[in-house]
């Protein structure tokens, strides 16, 4: 169907051209022999093609070239004929006679071209007439066609100041009375094209409207380039008519375009003088049109401009009135409206915090009547008008004094508002901003709430959880970024920070409480710094009272529940008290992880990786006096003879004999219990072997055995006298027992492993010196 | 064969001279037989005179019984008693200040024409006659009152429209200026025409024959206009062959001149307002 219409068109127009051409030859004839009549004949016939209705603008288009190219040589030839003698007057009525109007008026006017040039009538009485006499075209597209041909062959004979053909008083007048008329009804017939032809073929027609708008735009550029269209003139009558048009045709395309060319082809300070006029005709069309876009070029183009104080009222002014008069202007609209004039300001007075203040502030009230955002678009809008000052600024700190900022966030969902703290915490992250006070801090928190606690009424299973991971990490992030140097403040901000945090509920605690550890861990090793105040004023933080807030903030976990994150927060605790000499302190965490580790981790695997984290943390621990330290230590090693699985407790204990020796603190080097527990680990690796004999009918591998020769041979050369050669020697054979017996299924990384360490005896044996001789006595 | 030729030729030659037939404007006349010949343009009151030359075939005599000459419907002069013309004879003739009250008209069914009739008349071989005709127009001034029309026409709630053509009564070669204003339009118009139709009457009573011509088709508009569109009008004459308006000519026939206005709508429907032009319109109609 389509490819039809297509097709039929293309023979159309083949069919136009050629019965054009066909005229146009005999019409050359006419002109060669100058025979007048026969010329008026052939090029009436010519013209006549442009009387059809079966081509696209497109198409008419080409078809409307070749005859305008063709009327040039008749305009030649007009003129020669006046040379000849003929009477202009008397051509201008001749070429009348035509029976049919479209062919007529395009000879009218090409012959009203040498009329006017040959100054025998003032240009502006043939101009009159020319423009009126066009109303007889009321068919769209050849209307617009013809009164463009009337708008190119007139251009450059108006009757403008300094032109050849300017007459008496007032001749600029008429220049712009007659560009402005044949704009009004080009404009007239573009907007009726819509209604042209059936209803089902709108959007194709509108498109090919769309196509047309230059011809009528072309108008308001011939009324810009008149010189004697001055400052004042264009605001007295040219831009009141020309937006008395543009309002009354009610047309949303050619509002937006028209809009858009006003603003585009006159020059910045005419806009500038003229803003209110130019504005005020924004609350009065189409629902429909974007303002936004038009208003945003027109912002853009004077921001451009040098900066003029009274800009930002004036708009901002308007913008009010505009919205205000709109009632029903969908919120996008004026969301959009406020926008871009934020954009604007910032770009044109970045110094006046108060004007984009101002700018929110009108926002807010507006949205005060709206309830939360529904619409889509409008809250994308939202997220625009909030980041624009971030852009601007790139200091959250800055925004931050914008006092209508927090509350243009309220009225946003809690999706848009979680997107746009997502914006302000890249913007921090960006920009490396340094936000130091506690103050600033709770407004920024309050600002990003909607990452920071379930918002009213938010379904969280709706969330995904990549979504929700990749926001909560982002805090975490921010929470990193707060520093300050003083760490009066640090502490109030760490106080700030835990107060918001502690609100967001299981879900987002674990995410936020161990940066908010680490970042309070940073100001313990601050307040030990060579700044620290020795003579702890009252009140004043010292790191007892960073770790009374610690073991508080570390409990909220609890409710989570998160024992394994609680512990492995306490053990940081406990080494960072360890390092801050205070045992007391250390001894609570130490306590408050055997707790947990007591009541809470019951998964076997946990329990593994936490014991380890327990023993490693312990091992390291100096601060604790031996009756404390006893107490830890034996409880450690309680717990690992505990663990359900022969090989865990079997690593778990041996790793509990370095508990026992600690390298470079001397009173805590006890061999004889490192011993016990190597030879208890030994123990329990046989016993696991002969339960797997038991159970599966061959026994396990020898890891745990060589696993524990490696400890042998780590306090031996260690220097612990327990460990002698003898006792290697003789874990050596029992292992080698093991690999060689009947039931000992093969495992060769175990063989490897083994393998490998006896290669190293070899090596320590000859290395020679001290070690070779400590390393003598076993035979491999 | 010359003989035979002789034979049935007349026996002289008539010619018909007018005493300022070189001054005289000539104008185009249509004959009967579709030629068009220049013939003398008189008007009423003037004098008609001339010359009447009467030349027998290769000196042969004629012999006849009186030479006349009449003004068709009009008036006689006798010329010259029964005699015989041996050579070539001159007669002046003269009709002095003739009334001509009704103009040359060249109509479908009715012809109104001035003719100059010779006459030699004989008594066997038949009278020689011979016609020439001249053209009379005459001349009226301006008339003192010539309103321009104004007039809203309409079909209710379909199309209303005004216009305003700048006078009632044109000359020949005059224009017609006008406007006209949609007031409501609910049709799809597709263009519109002014045209110039001329209605011919002849006979009178029951025998009254009417016969309508377009002399001109002149598109006005192309397309469909909005309410409140205004369309000009501006239609030059002189391209037309047009006559004055004839009212009742002897109680023989009437011509009358119509301004049609043709709207037509996409599916080629006419609508027409017509207007005499010549009178105070009255009877507009719409049909």
């Amino acid at each position: 169907m389509m490819v039809d219409g297509v097709e039929d068109e293309e023979k159309w127009l083949a069919a136009g051209i050629a019965g054009l051409q066909q005229n146009a030859f005999y019409m050359h004839r006419a002109l060669d022999s100058n025979n007048l009549r026969d010329a008026l004949k052939y090029s009436a016939q010519m013209l006549s093609e442009l009387r059809t209705s079966k081509l696209s603008p497109q198409k008419y288009y080409q078809l409307y070239m070749r005859a305008f190219d063709e009327l040039r040589k008749l305009e030649m030839f007009f003129k020669e004929e006046t040379r000849r003698g003929c009477s202009i007057i008397d051509l201008y009525e001749l070429v009348q006679h035509a029976g049919n109007i479209l062919p007529r008026l395009y000879l009218l006017c090409t012959v009203g071209s040498v009329y006017i040039k040959s100054k025998e009538a003032p240009a502006k009485d043939v101009l009159k007439d020319l423009v009126e006499m066009c109303r007889g075209i009321q068919h769209p597209v050849r209307g617009l066609f013809l009164r463009s041909y009337l708008s190119q062959i007139s251009r450059d004979k108006l009757p403008d100041i300094g032109s050849e053909y300017e007459g008496d008083a007032d001749t600029v007048n008429d220049a712009m009375e007659f560009v402005l008329q044949n704009f009004t009804e080009m404009n007239k017939l573009w907007v009726r094209m819509q209604h042209q032809g059936p209803a089902r073929e709108k959007d194709k027609r509108e498109k090919e409207r769309s196509e047309l708008r230059d011809l009528v735009g072309k108008n308001l550029h011939v009324l810009s380039q008149i010189e004697g269209v001055d400052l004042d003139m264009y605001k007295e009558t040219v831009l009141p008519r020309v937006l008395e048009q543009v309002v009354n045709c009610k047309d949303e395309i050619a509002q937006c375009y028209l809009m858009d060319c006003i603003i585009q082809v006159f020059p910045d300070e005419y806009h500038l003088q003229t803003l209110e006029i130019l504005l005020g005709a924004f609350p009065q069309l189409q629902p429909s049109v974007d303002i936004k876009t038009v208003l945003s070029r027109l912002m853009e183009r004077l921001s451009n401009y040098f900066l003029q104080v009274e800009a930002f009222s004036k708009l901002n002014n308007a913008i009010g009135k505009v919205i205000e008069a709109q009632a029903d202007m969908p919120i996008l609209g004026a969301v959009t409206l406020y926008s871009s004039l934020l954009t604007f300001t910032l770009h044109v007075h970045p110094d006046r915090l108060d004007y984009a203040d101002q700018v929110l502030g009108a926002c807010v009230k507006k949205l005060s009547g709206e309830g939360k955002l529904e619409d889509n678009r409008a809250t994308k809008q939202i997220v625009a008008l909030l980041s624009a000052p971030l852009d601007k600024y790139n200091d959250i700190v800055t925004v931050l004094k914008l006092s209508n900022y927090p509350s243009v966030m309220e009225y946003v969902d809690s999706e848009t508002n979680k997107v746009m703290a997502m914006v302000i915490i890249q913007s921090i992250m960006k920009n490396n901003t340094q936000i130091s006070t506690a103050d600033k801090v709770g407004a920024l928190f309050e600002l990003i709430k909607g990452l920071i606690r379930d918002l009213d009424g938010a379904a969280h299973d709706q969330v995904d959880e990549d979504d929700f991971k990749e926001e909560q990490n982002s805090v975490a992030r921010l929470i990193q970024m707060l520093q300050n140097d003083d760490t009066e403040e640090m502490f109030k901000i760490i106080c700030t920070v835990r107060k918001h945090i502690l609100t967001g509920g299981p879900k987002r605690l674990p995410f936020t409480v161990p940066p908010l550890v680490f970042s309070s861990l940073k100001l313990v090793r601050q307040l030990q710094g060579p700044e620290e105040n020795p003579f702890g004023e009252e009140g004043s933080t010292t790191p007892k009272k960073v770790f009374q807030l610690l073991n508080q903030t570390i409990e909220t976990l609890y409710g989570v529940p998160a024992p394994e994150l609680a512990l492995r927060l306490y053990l940081q605790c406990a080494e960072a008290a360890n390092d801050s000499d205070l045992e007391p302190v250390a001894y609570e965490f130490f306590t408050q992880a055997y707790i947990l580790y007591e009541e809470e981790i019951s998964d076997s695997r946990a329990q593994v990786t936490a014991i380890h984290l327990i023993i490693g943390t312990l091992q390291r621990m100096h601060v604790f006096g031996v009756e404390n330290r006893d107490t830890l230590t034996h409880k450690a090693t309680g717990y690992s003879a505990k663990l359900l699985k022969k090989p865990d407790q079997c690593r778990a204990v041996y790793a509990c004999s370095h508990l026992f020796w600690v390298d470079d603190q001397d009173n805590m080097k006890d061999g004889e219990r490192v011993l016990l527990c190597l030879k208890r680990a030994l123990r329990i690796a046989n016993a696991a072997q002969q339960m797997s004999n038991a159970t599966r009918g061959s026994t396990g591998s020898v890891t745990l055995f060589v696993e524990i020769l490696n400890k042998y041979l780590y306090f031996f050369e260690k220097g612990n006298t327990q460990i002698n050669a003898a006792a290697i020697q003789s874990l050596i054979e029992l292992i080698t027992a093991e690999m060689q017996s009947e039931s000992n299924s093969p495992d060769p990384a175990a063989d490897a492993f083994f393998a490998s360490t006896l290669r190293y005896i070899q090596f320590q044996k000859q290395k020679g010196g001290a070690v070779g001789e400590k390393y003598e006595p076993i035979k491999v | 064969m010359n003989y035979l030729i002789g034979a049935f030729k007349p026996a002289c030659n008539i010619s018909i001279t007018f005493a300022d037939g070189k001054n005289r404007k000539q104008v185009p006349l249509k004959k009967e037989n579709g030629q068009t010949i220049m013939v003398p343009l008189f008007q009423s009151q003037e004098n008609i005179s001339g010359k009447i030359s009467i030349e027998p075939v290769l000196g042969k005599k004629v012999e006849h019984n009186g030479v006349k000459i009449e003004l068709l419907g009009q008036i006689v002069r006798e010329l010259d008693v029964p005699g015989e013309i041996y050579e070539r004879k001159t007669y002046p003739f003269e009709f002095s200040t003739v009334e001509m009250p009704y103009e040359t008209y060249n109509g479908v069914n009715v012809r109104l024409r001035y003719v100059l009739k010779v006459t030699v008349s004989r008594g066997y071989g038949g009278s020689v006659v011979e016609y020439q005709d001249f053209v009379v127009r005459n001349y009226t001034p301006p008339p003192s009152i010539n309103n321009s029309i104004k007039m809203e026409v309409g079909i209710e709630d379909c199309l209303h429209i005004e216009f305003e053509y700048n006078k009632s009564k044109y000359h020949l070669k005059d224009v017609i200026i006008g406007k006209i204003y949609f007031l409501l339009v609910r049709i799809k118009i597709k263009n519109m025409d002014l045209e110039i139709r001329r209605r011919e009457s002849t006979g009178s009573g029951a025998n009254t024959h009417v016969e309508t011509e377009t002399l001109a088709k002149f598109e006005l508009m192309d397309g469909a206009p909005v309410r409140g569109e205004s369309i000009p009008i501006r239609l030059f004459l002189s391209p037309y062959e047009l006559t004055p308006t004839h009212r009742n000519i002897n109680n023989k026939f009437s011509v009358k001149y119509y301004l049609n206005l043709v709207l037509v709508d996409e599916e080629d429907r006419r609508i027409v307002t017509v207007m005499r032009t010549t009178a105070v319109g009255k009877d507009l109609s719409l049909r």
